[in-house]
């Protein structure tokens, strides 16, 4: 599904990613970890083609396809879909209608025809109710005026309505009570199939009580340091990331 | 590395379509002007001595304040001297006779039509709009006459009214901007030479949008138009007015005059849309719109709704009002003006309240990219008169870019204790987070900015009429199904 070789990015002349490299396959979930700054935000963003990032070496294959010649709208239209951290607002364009416009966009782009808008608010009650968003909130602006755990859940809220193939999911935990958490969880959930990969993006090994990772993965100052299985969030949770630094020999200073 | 504002600069910079020129045989006076050019263009008219006389006025008038140098120059735009001595004043398509039906209309002016979208056979099918064609100076071809005719409703060029219906032109005219307002509509009353005029009588609602394209084509013409729409005791009407013209590298003028005029329980609905020739992007040449559109709620519950798209233009300049003088009178003023390139405009509104209860709303939508300047300047005043009166003003911005501006003079006179004010004002930016957010999501950045200006201009475009609503799509580049419901 998604393969990354040695991916250096930097910002601004300051090298961010040096030398990641990962691979996930079609039905896996995978939970990346590491302290603030290492890069993790940046890691998904240059997946989803942002331009601000600038990629010096290193490719990435998705489901076989040069996916760095993409650009973000082709990603997303192939299936990539990106939760932000920080989700933006748009005053003036209205939930439903936003959501409507990305999902035809990615039919047209399948080659399926596009949802009236009939057709599309059923589809889109349906899966409100997983993530038990309340209806008031399709008719407002996009995020515009949202609480910090009502933008989470509108993320989860879209990437379900947008159903893709490989989807990121950059802390959409944080701030979340915890039947909020259960909620996106619930939503993660129901995404996991045989076709699909799931990346989770995370500080805390909690949604990983509901969310079972296949991998978990340390990115640490642009590298990945060590990856394991679930039981690897347990122990960062225990002993935070300072023992990585003598065991995995990676000279950091900071 | 595209910088948001980059790629919003490409989107924005669509050719214009209209700027083809038609290639008929027009009938010109020679340019420059004074009175013996204003007795050609009244006498070509068949005009009545009254109307002969007035022009005169008219023009004595503005040929002071022009020897004066009193053109006007407070509006928050530059552009160098217009030599009046280089205008033609008349310019009309050569006909052997008037036409009785669309048939006999000249072919070459058909297919023009239909390349502007308005194939007049296809409306005449369609209905719901009759059309009244200005082609220069010359109103060719009118449409739906009769049926608007056994209701009582008068709807025709401004020529034909003066010689059918003198003793309403002769009441109405100059009565709500008389020629002594300002530089152009003095300018405009001396030489003005075709136009639409509409009267509904009471209590009929008119069935259908009143229509009327107005298009410059001859080089060096300078258009004059003048409108009157008197809406009689409980009636209804809606007006639709839409403007193209070709391109070319000097800069023309286009000084208009719209009087309404709305009686006991009438209501006039006024929609424009604006597209003349902006000129290319170096700024080289476009239409100067200097125009005065003014209503007059004269009647007690009457109202009038001005609803304007500007997006073409080099310069605009141009303040819709209405005089709220009957009781419980309405006013409202909703635009959306579009400043790219090197385009300026300097629009908005007066409301003037006189009689008790008034109420006025302006919504005031500017958008503007490349080196575009936008300026909103309105006045809102409440005469002793008008106990309380009530205004409700909104004045938004949204730049595409860094170079464009946006500026807001609002002024408010308040004369009146009992008077309710409310104003509101935003300025905002398309900001590469939120193109990078759609484009996540699948949307092309095309279609992200259609959509965030399509949500900045959706008060407005909601009260523009369906047909009209489409074309403001195309023009805006915006996807009307956001806007509309
Ligand atoms: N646009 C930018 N300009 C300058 N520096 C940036 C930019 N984006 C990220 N950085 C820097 O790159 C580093 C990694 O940032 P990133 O957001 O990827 O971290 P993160 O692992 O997601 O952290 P957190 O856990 O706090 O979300 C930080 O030092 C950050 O300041
Ligand atoms: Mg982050």
């Amino acid at each position: 599904m998604l393969e990354i070789n040695n991916l250096h990015v930097k910002v601004e002349d300051k090298e961010i990613l040096k030398g990641v490299s990962l691979k996930i396959n079609a039905g896996e979930v995978h939970g990346i970890m590491g302290p603030n700054g290492s890069g993790k935000s940046t890691l998904a963003q240059v997946l989803a083609g942002r331009e601000t990032y600038e990629v010096i070496s290193g490719e990435v294959l998705y489901r076989g396809k040069n996916l760095l010649a993409m650009t973000p709208e082709e990603r997303a239209r192939e299936g990539i879909f990106l939760a932000f951290q920080y989700p933006v607002e748009i005053p003036g364009v209205s939930n439903l209608y936003f959501l409507k416009t990305a999902l035809n966009a990615i039919r047209r782009h399948r080659g399926l025809p596009e949802l009236d808008a009939m057709d599309f608010l059923a589809w889109v009650r349906e899966k409100m109710k997983l993530v038990q968003m309340d209806e008031s909130l399709l008719h407002r602006p996009v995020n515009d005026g949202f609480s910090g755990g009502e933008k989470k859940r509108n993320e989860i809220l879209q990437m379900a309505v947008l159903e893709p193939t490989l989807a990121i999911l950059d802390e959409t935990d944080s701030g979340l009570d915890i039947d909020a958490l259960k909620i996106v969880a619930r939503g993660v959930n129901s995404l996991r199939s045989d076709e699909r990969a799931i990346l989770l993006i995370t500080h805390y090994q909690r949604l990983l009580d509901y969310v079972v990772p296949d991998r978990v993965h340390v990115l640490y100052d642009g590298r990945i340091v060590k990856s394991g299985g679930r039981e690897l969030a347990l122990e960062l949770e225990k002993r935070g990331y300072g023992w990585l630094e003598e065991e995995t020999n990676v000279g950091v200073v900071r | 590395m595209a910088t948001a504002s980059d790629k919003i600069q490409r989107l924005v910079d669509k050719e214009y379509e209209y700027g083809f020129v038609t290639p008929i045989e027009q009938e010109v006076f020679p340019c420059g002007l004074n009175e013996e050019i204003v007795r050609m263009i009244s006498a070509k008219k068949n005009e009545p001595e009254w109307l002969t006389e007035w022009r005169l006025k008219a023009y004595r008038y503005w040929a002071e304040l022009e020897r004066a140098g009193a053109e006007p120059r407070w509006a928050n735009v530059t552009y160098p001297p217009i030599d009046y001595q280089a205008i033609r004043y008349y310019a009309a398509p050569k006909q052997k006779k008037r036409p009785r039906s669309l048939d006999e209309v000249d072919p070459q002016l058909r297919a023009t039509y239909e390349k502007l979208g308005i194939p007049l056979r296809e409306q005449e099918m369609l209905a719901g709009v009759a059309v009244d064609a200005v082609f220069d100076s010359v109103s060719v071809a009118t449409t739906f006459k009769e049926k608007l005719a056994q209701l009582g409703i008068i709807f025709c060029s401004f020529s034909e009214a003066v010689q059918e219906h003198p003793e309403l032109v002769r009441k109405w005219l100059g009565s709500v901007v008389p020629y002594t307002d300002n530089f152009f509509a003095a300018l405009n009353s001396a030489v003005f030479s075709d136009g639409s005029f509409v009267y509904v009588p009471k209590g009929v609602r008119c069935p259908m949008e009143l229509s009327t394209y107005f298009r410059i084509n001859a080089a060096q013409t300078g258009q004059f138009e003048r409108t009157l729409i008197i809406a009689d005791e409980g009636s209804y009407v809606s007006y639709l007015e839409g403007c193209t013209a070709p391109m070319r590298d000097e800069n023309q003028l286009h000084a208009a005059v719209v009087e309404l005029i709305a009686l006991d329980d009438a209501t006039i609905k006024y929609s424009t849309i604006q597209n003349w020739y902006p000129g290319d992007e170096e700024g080289k040449g476009g239409i100067y719109n200097f125009v005065t559109k003014r209503g007059k709620c004269l009647g007690r519950n009457s109202k009038i709704s001005w609803t304007q798209v500007e997006t073409g233009s080099a310069i605009t300049w141009k303040y819709p009002s209405c005089i709220l003088i009957g009781d419980n009178s309405v006013g409202e003023f909703y635009s959306v003006a579009i400043t790219n390139n090197y385009q300026q405009a300097d629009t908005g509104t007066k409301m003037i309240h006189i009689g008790k209860n008034t109420r006025s709303t302006i919504i005031s939508k500017g958008i503007s990219a490349g080196h575009g300047q936008n300026t909103y300047r309105g006045l809102v005043k409440i005469t002793r008169s008008a106990d309380y009166a009530r205004n409700y003003s909104q004045c938004d911005s949204l730049l595409l870019g860094d170079q464009c501006g946006a500026h807001t003079f609002p002024y408010i006179d308040v004369q009146n204790p009992t008077a309710q004010m409310e104003h509101e004002a935003t300025t905002s930016k398309i900001s590469e987070d939120q193109l990078f957010y759609c484009q996540q999501r699948g949307i092309s950045a095309e279609d992200a900015v259609s959509m965030i200006v399509n949500g900045f201009c959706r008060e407005v475009i909601r009260e523009l009429p369906m047909e009209f609503a489409v074309e403001a799509q195309k023009l805006l580049g915006i996807s009307l199904e956001g806007a509309v419901g």
